[in-house]
């Protein structure tokens, strides 16, 4: 006998930010049988670790912490009668949208409507693994040093430093002071830091943290535990400048040197994935190349507030469960969309040109007083952003009419002047 | 004097330069620019004579499903008063169930705010 078969509406992986809210719109928009599928214990996701506030401010116009703001989803999931899976992991799915799945109970197939990935992200560690030196204990990702403080009651060290200027290590950084640590420094390799500005406001200058920009990491010190690393200057091709080497003490080092969707499964699936991004490629339903196969939120592509996943993911959910209806037509023509000068990505990368449509992007540097511009295959402007300031760290969301689309055949978005 | 500061009210955090005097009352705030908004220019006012921040902790639970449950501020207070909230929120445990908005801690060491809970914790083994 083979494993048991069952069959589902709109089937959402991940039951993080951008899960619970797909789900939720998936039934409002229709679905009636909608199941969430999340490996780990309970719902929330990285959401359930985030315990400091700035959490839907647009979506609820409150600040709320990280488990507060999932709340919010859990309950709707709950009231509107949504099953959910826990513990449960998802072995594969194929390009007829069958699902292999295990829990406790043991191994079951879900041959789905629509499927929604929305597996989210894990961190770099790479930067750490090239490193020289020895391998002492106290060296932790961000989130991982996160899980461990705020979740399971782990204080990671006394003195620390931490690599890279995410925006999670930048709030490790805080939480780290708060709880009484030292935080000697947060090193960058770029000119620029990667979170955004008002966590380095907050979360560095509020606690006096120094930020050394163009610098890094170069080796790490100590036998069983870190005693120590050296760091150095970079130059704009980020070598390391000779004679420029300092030794830091410390016990604990913090890597936030980035994020990458986990496409794994995706992958496997036959999705196409758009290396600029590491995540799907898609179109305006944000279906991916496998029909029937949505994506949304860090699992397309890393955000930097989870209120654009959850507005990303409303918008995955809304389209999963028009498509297990049956509502969807398919379509063979697309318009095409390209990052232009001075942008490092822009999504969704094809577009119907029959709706209104949301294009997500990042610039590729920071800068200043200049326009995001998108143009038609003529050169023609269709759309034309003012912005006083431009950073990378920065997801900027530009809504574009379909009014303003038409006679448009493939579409470039770029920064001017 | 110009005084460049960020505003961390919401995620935008605009680049803000503000026209700062010294009067007779103390620092006066002039002129505000590069704010998106008016709120910013509320907050370069505030930030430039008494910063308010807000923060999140998480206190012990005993008898819970996991061993902490998240705090916040259900206020910003002054920066200044910051490690002597924590001092207090240190202190606490609490038992479980403990519920979203439940008052942990009522005006900590006189500050103008209550800590309250940002998780449920359900009782260990069960509802
Ligand atoms: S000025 Fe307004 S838009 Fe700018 S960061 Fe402050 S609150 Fe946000």
């Amino acid at each position: 006998m083979g494993p048991k078969e069952l069959k589902k509406g709109v089937v959402v992986v991940g039951g993080g930010p951008a899960g619970l809210a797909a789900a939720v719109s998936a039934k409002a928009s229709g679905c009636d049988d909608v199941v969430i599928i999340e490996r780990g214990r309970m719902l929330g996701g990285i959401l359930n670790q985030c315990i400091h506030d700035g959490f839907g401010l647009h979506r609820f116009k409150e600040a709320l912490s990280g488990p507060e703001y999932a709340q919010r989803f859990i309950d709707q999931v709950q009231d509107l009668g949504i099953e959910t899976l826990l513990n449960t992991m998802v072995l594969s799915i194929n390009d007829s949208r069958e699902i292999l799945a295990s829990s406790r109970e043991g191994l079951f197939r879900i041959r789905a409507g629509a499927v929604v990935l929305a597996m989210g992200c894990r961190e770099r560690t790479a930067g750490a693994i090239f490193l020289p030196g020895t391998r002492p204990a106290g060296v932790y990702t961000a989130g991982v040093a996160q899980n461990l403080i705020n979740l399971q009651n782990i204080m990671v060290g006394e003195e620390a430093v931490i690599m890279g200027s995410g925006d999670i290590g930048l709030i490790m950084a805080r939480r780290l002071a708060l709880e009484g640590a030292s935080v000697k420094g947060v090193y960058e390799i770029l000119p620029y830091p990667s979170g955004l500005p008002r966590n380095i406001q907050q979360c560095l200058k509020d606690f006096g943290i120094p930020l050394h920009l163009s610098t890094t990491v170069v080796e790490l010190h100590g036998r069983a535990r870190l005693k120590g690393v050296t760091v150095a200057r970079v130059d704009e091709a980020r070598r390391v400048i000779q004679g420029t080497e300092s030794f830091i003490p410390c016990d604990t080092l913090l890597l936030s040197v980035g994020l990458i969707p986990e496409n794994e499964l995706s992958r496997e699936a036959g999705v196409a994935i758009e290396p600029l991004t590491g995540g799907a490629l898609v179109d305006d339903t944000l279906m991916t190349s496998v029909e029937g196969v949505f994506s949304c939120g860090n699992v397309l592509h890393v955000h930097d507030l989870v209120d654009h996943v959850s507005e990303e993911a409303d918008m995955a959910g809304h389209f999963a469960a028009r498509f297990a209806v049956g509502e969807m037509k398919p379509r063979d023509s697309y318009i095409p969309i390209a990052p232009g000068r001075g942008v490092r990505y822009v999504l969704p990368q094809k577009i119907s040109g029959e709706m209104d449509v949301v294009i997500s992007l990042r610039v590729a540097e920071p800068m200043e007083q200049k326009a995001i511009v998108g143009r038609d295959q003529n050169g023609r402007g269709i759309f034309r952003k003012k912005q006083v300031k431009l950073h990378p760290a920065v997801m900027m969301r530009i809504k574009v009419k379909k009014e303003k689309l038409q006679g448009v055949s493939s579409m470039e978005v770029g920064v001017e002047g | 004097m110009k005084k460049e500061l960020v505003c961390v009210i919401c995620p935008n955090g605009c680049f803000l330069e503000a026209d700062v005097v010294q009067g007779e009352s103390g620092t006066e705030v002039r002129q505000v620019e590069g704010a998106l908004c008016k709120k910013g220019v509320k907050w370069a006012s505030q930030e430039l004579v008494e910063p308010l921040r807000t923060i999140a902790s998480s206190v012990l639970v005993e008898g819970g499903e996991i061993p902490l449950a998240s705090v916040r501020t259900d206020q910003a207070i002054p920066l200044e008063a910051i490690g002597r909230v924590m001092e207090e929120i240190k202190k606490i445990t609490v038992r479980a169930p403990v519920r979203i908005g439940d008052v942990i801690l009522v005006r900590p060491s006189g500050a103008a705010c209550n800590i309250i809970a940002t998780r449920n914790v359900s009782p260990k083994g069960g509802q």
